[in-house]
């Protein structure tokens, strides 16, 4: 009892208990050599681009954990409110919680103004959650939708600032994306061009940077409609195994065809048997 | 209402009362409650956030009040102090959990979610106050 403090009923949220006992481990462990194990993060790419009628929202597909991709299909454009979604690169579980928790509190409030939610109010929710965390929930996310004012997009970064543009990319393999966006981007694009841009936006980054890879997923939003494309196009197909002499896909089949084993002689003896007594025993199914 | 900029209302209002001293109601170390204490725990938060965390509802309510006595006058700030002196004497026993609705729904938090909510749910607490000494420390009585 001595090491609890006992006068006052304990608050939820975050316990920083652990903290000093962790710095030192950490201490120790790098002492000698280790690594402590690494956060799973999205090295990813994610970006958006507002279109004549809505926004185009896209992301890779590829989690990792340090140097090992930790899921080959995650997903990352997670639902805020019916129209409006939000992609996340940074750690994982950060960004999960965190659009989770938003959506939650727009739900809420979208039920108590009885309207249909804004993408400012996410975007105001969002910025002054991540501020009062002050960067240490690493979640970079890319917020776009279409509401009562039109379609918008927003890019929040870790610490709590954010932008309103009408083209962002995020992640590591932003860069490699912003590219291809600053080449081929012009205002009022018609769907089919914007969803092109993007995708090759996403596959500049698959491509380019080690954090990202896999398929590619896109979220259209147009006013009324969310087309949530999972996946848009399977840009690192990942190989079948074969069986060389058959050509069938021999994921753990273990089957011998025949001929394998050679036959040398062959007996048959049939057995000669006599039904003496047939009886029939009803289950009690009652 | 969290338009105003901080930096105006903070300045006098962070209480450092998360790193007090292990003192207990006689001013000597309180082994008992507070468990053996140490310099650099007393003098250092184990956490940069920890200080801003604990009083983040106190800070936000300061903030709001202000905010609202700069646009309504002096009125509005003590009448809601008000409120909220009388919601926060309706709980339950020291050691029991109390929903604190009226509280929440004068603040307006009734209608959020945070992660207070969600990690370290007091009720789904595994370890309990001693009754006799929680009752005691409330009442004064120790």
């Amino acid at each position: 009892m001595a090491t609890v403090s006992v006068c006052q009923y304990h608050r939820g949220g975050f316990s920083f208990e652990n903290c000093k006992r962790n710095a030192l481990l950490e201490a120790d462990i790098n002492k000698l050599g280790f690594s402590s194990p690494a956060a799973r993060k999205t090295g990813t790419t994610i970006c958006g681009v507002v279109y004549k009628d809505g926004v185009v929202l896209g992301a890779d597909t590829r989690a990792t954990e340090g140097m090992v991709v930790a899921d080959k299909n995650c997903s990352k454009i997670h639902y805020i409110s019916p129209n409006v979604y939000c992609c996340g690169a940074g750690t994982a579980a950060d960004t999960e919680m965190t659009t989770q928790i938003i959506s939650s509190n727009l739900e809420l409030h979208s039920l108590s103004t009885g309207r249909l939610p804004r993408v400012a109010t996410a975007n105001r929710m969002l910025k002054q959650m991540l501020f009062r965390y002050q960067g240490y929930i690493g979640a970079a996310l890319v917020l776009g939708g279409v509401d009562s004012t039109g379609p918008q997009l927003y890019s929040i970064y870790p610490h709590g600032s954010t932008d309103k543009l009408p083209y962002v990319t995020m992640g590591s393999g932003s860069l490699a994306a912003m590219a291809v966006f600053e080449d081929r981007y012009r205002p009022n694009m018609e769907e089919e061009e914007a969803k092109r841009l993007v995708r090759d936006a996403i596959a500049a980054g698959i491509f380019n940077d080690l954090g990202s890879g896999s398929n590619i997923d896109l979220c259209v939003i147009t006013k009324g409609k969310v087309d949530y494309l999972r996946p848009h196009d399977v840009a690192n197909k990942k190989g079948v195994r074969e069986d060389k002499i058959n050509g069938r896909p021999e994921t753990g089949n273990y089957r011998y065809k025949h001929g394998t084993t050679g036959v040398l002689t062959k007996a048959v003896t049939p057995l000669n048997l006599e039904v003496v007594e047939e009886s029939v025993q009803t289950m009690d199914t009652s | 209402m969290n338009t105003r900029g901080l930096r105006s209302q903070l300045k006098d209002s962070v209480p450092v009362t998360g790193l007090c001293p292990q003192a207990g109601p006689y001013g000597v170390q309180d082994s008992l409650r507070r468990g053996f204490s140490s310099v650099k725990n007393e003098l250092l938060p184990s956490h940069p956030l920890e200080l801003s965390e604990k009083n983040f509802q106190l800070n936000q309510d300061k903030m709001n009040f202000n905010t609202l006595r700069n646009i309504q006058g002096l009125h509005a700030p003590l009448k809601l102090q008000m409120e909220y002196r009388a919601a926060r004497q309706i709980q339950r026993l020291p050691f029991l959990p109390s929903s604190n609705l009226a509280l929440d729904t004068l603040r307006g938090t009734d209608d959020s979610i945070g992660f207070q909510d969600i990690l370290n749910d007091p009720v789904l607490s595994e370890i309990m106050g001693d009754p006799h000494i929680m009752t005691e420390y409330k009442l004064g009585v120790l």
